[in-house]
């Protein structure tokens, strides 16, 4: 058995072999190789004179995840206290705008924002603005909530479904007041489910370029640009991309480790134990 | 008077006989050279910008199809978005490609980095028909690898609603009173090519005082600059979004086919003149039915089909002959020469230059973030100290437990 279930594994470890882990050890063979493909550290030195570009996305990602689950924390323990029924219709209702295209929804937007778009139209027949809405790092943020909300909710769902409503109804009975159910019942035991919930916003937000570029004006850049203009801008330098990328990962891990904490201080305090 | 009227019907007549071979279009390219390769099973694949060659829509000539029908031989075509992406698409090394249409400057790095093969021009009778302007350029020394495709300049496109002076020079683009109203390329080369004209420089200024100088002139303009786009200037301008916008003379025939306000102006200082021309990679498989592509696209009427779908100007005089006067007339696609005698075309820069350029280009988009000296360090230590604080309580807490 323990054979047959070895080489079930075979394909993915291969898929996973040639277009994981080879690319990744490429990544770090050319940043920490020169064009003359000698070892320097240059590259990633060079890495911090784009320390505003890092400072800005980690930034705008941060208030980005923080708004999601600001949005989408209660609406997940709403749909989570509904009739499976319910649920799953109102979780269809969350995936709906992911069916169409990520860069439509995001040029949706641009005219949505734009001087002469809907918003400032329908502002300046009520007699105000124009408004600078496009073109500015709220409007990035707005574009990084939208796209990434989905990601917030459906874990966060995902792990408050499971939580019994008996537990809740002790703690009333018992006398909590509802501030304190929230606050000693289900906040540590939605833990897990905030944990991965920011990860996945936070991940794909840190290193987005495209909505940047549509809504930012191209002025303001994040690490997904700058790593996109090194393979693709004038100067073609994958060494120092690679280099990018690199420092990005280290700082994804850094969040995913700071994530991970969480998760684990949830078995010394979670109500369950 | 009859015999006025019979040499009226002569003429009629002779007329209708020279009229009707036009009509059939295959007799028109000879058999005996784009028959060789008929029934091998040959084909090419050729990589070109987007919406860059005639396809058959609005009664123009399907280039593609039409040369498949002509030679039998099958053309994949796959399109690019900017030079550098077909540059690294090359250099990669995964991608095979006969047929490219590289700019001028990257054609020089190329050329540089030796990934051209030299053609054959004993191969390519229709390259007669480029006018020797285009000739000899100097982005190609002796036009050993490459053939002119198409030629255009870069100038200001304006809305004339909003733009009442006359525009004639990059000053506009500093302009305060259009704060807000511009836009700018997001393209490092095309944007420094702007300040280094209206500096007075070269194009191809290597001098690294000359381009601190530009991204000082450019971080002066950043707060009065709307956004920094590339193709997004299209709907921009034609929407009225903004009102300046600098741009490339072929696209501004597209956009004042939709917004009729907007005009067109090369500055004084000068501008870029840029040529895209068509080249043979090394690596190529079919070079002999390449350069048959190539040729077939220097064709005088296969040429003039193009550049009327595309709509940048033609370095093809054969095809010039054929497009419509109101064409040849316009200033914007065929600027007279004296507007030209300023422009320059861009070369490839050594690879120094490139990436300095590309770093100060970082540091104009991001001058005005001035919170982040502090920020780093903190989120550092916010992040560490947080991670410690963790540890800590989790281990009093375990040791609270333990007790209990």
């Amino acid at each position: 058995m323990k054979l047959h279930t070895r080489l079930a594994s075979v394909p993915y470890l291969l898929w996973v072999v040639v277009f994981t882990i080879i690319p990744l050890l490429l990544i770090i063979v050319f940043a920490f190789t020169g064009t003359d493909g000698g070892f320097t550290i240059e590259n990633i030195s060079a890495v911090g004179r784009y320390t505003d570009v890092i400072m800005k996305s980690i930034w705008l990602a941060a208030i980005a995840t923080g708004v999601s689950l600001f949005l989408g924390y209660p609406l997940a323990y709403i749909i989570s206290r509904h009739s499976a029924r319910q649920q799953n219709v109102s979780l269809m209702l969350i995936m709906l705008p992911m069916w169409m295209s990520f860069l439509l929804r995001t040029f949706a937007w641009m005219t949505l924002l734009e001087k002469t778009g809907v918003i400032n139209r329908l502002l300046g027949l009520a007699g105000l603005g124009p408004f600078e809405l496009i073109n500015t790092s709220g409007a990035v943020v707005l574009g990084m909530v939208y796209n990434y909300l989905p990601f917030m909710i459906l874990p966060l769902h995902s792990v408050m479904v499971k939580i019994d409503a008996s537990v809740i109804e002790a703690a009333q009975d018992l006398g909590a007041s509802p501030l304190r159910v929230f606050f000693k019942v289900v906040l540590p035991l939605s833990m897990p489910g905030i944990s991965s919930g920011i990860t996945m916003v936070f991940v794909p937000a840190v290193s987005t370029f495209i909505i940047s570029r549509m809504l930012g004006g191209g002025s303001n850049l994040m690490i997904g640009d700058l790593i996109d203009m090194q393979f693709l801008g004038n100067a073609y330098n994958p060494h120092l991309g690679s280099a990018i990328s690199l420092v990005l990962m280290v700082i994804i891990l850094l969040c995913m480790s700071i994530m991970n904490q969480f998760d684990d201080d949830v078995d010394v305090e979670g109500v369950l134990r | 008077m009859k015999k006025l009227f019979r040499l009226l019907a002569v003429c009629t007549f002779c007329m209708v006989m020279f009229a009707a071979p036009a009509g059939a279009e295959e007799a028109e390219f000879d058999e005996a050279y784009y028959g060789r390769f008929r029934g091998a099973g040959i084909s090419i694949n050729v990589f070109n910008w987007g919406e860059y060659i005639s396809d058959g829509s609005d009664d123009s000539l399907d280039v593609n199809a039409a040369f498949e029908e002509v030679t039998g031989i099958t053309v994949n075509y796959a399109t690019f978005a900017t030079n550098e992406e077909l540059y690294s698409k090359l250099k990669g090394g995964g991608a095979r490609y006969d047929v490219i249409i590289p700019s001028d400057y990257m054609i020089a790095r190329m050329i540089r980095e030796d990934m051209l093969e030299p053609l054959d021009f004993s191969n390519l009778p229709a390259f007669a028909n480029i006018d020797e302007k285009y000739l000899d350029p100097e982005y190609d020394p002796g036009n050993l690898y490459s053939v002119p495709y198409t030629a255009g300049t870069v100038g200001i496109i304006y809305n004339t609603g909003s733009v009442d002076e006359p525009v004639d020079s990059w000053g506009i683009l500093w302009d305060e009173r259009y704060t807000g109203d511009m836009l700018m390329f997001s393209n490092s080369r095309d944007a420094f090519g702007i300040a280094e004209k209206y500096l007075g420089y070269s194009l191809n200024a290597t001098d690294p005082n000359e381009l601190r100088a530009c991204a000082e002139l450019l971080k002066g303009q950043k707060p009065l600059v709307q956004a920094y786009v590339m193709d997004e200037i299209f709907d921009k301008m034609v929407a009225g979004e903004a009102a300046i916008a600098p741009y490339y003379a072929g696209d501004y025939l597209t956009m004042s086919e939709s917004n009729a306000d907007l005009a067109f102006a090369i500055p004084k200082e000068g501008t870029n003149l840029f040529v895209d021309a068509i080249c043979i990679p090394k690596g190529a498989q079919q070079k002999e039915a390449a350069e048959m592509y190539i040729n077939f696209l220097c064709e005088g009427r296969v040429a003039a089909d193009n550049i009327t779908y595309i709509g940048y100007s033609t370095p093809n005089q054969a095809a010039f002959a054929l497009l419509d006067e109101e064409i040849q007339n316009n200033p914007v696609s065929y600027p007279p020469d004296e507007l030209l005698e300023n422009t320059e075309p861009f070369l490839a820069l050594d690879e120094e230059t490139g990436r300095l350029m590309d770093q100060l280009w970082t540091e104009v988009l991001t001058t005005d973030q001035s919170y982040n000296k502090w920020l780093m360090p903190v989120f550092l230590i916010v992040a560490v100290a947080f991670s410690i604080g963790i540890t800590i309580a989790r281990r009093r807490r375990k040791i609270r437990d333990t007790l209990r």
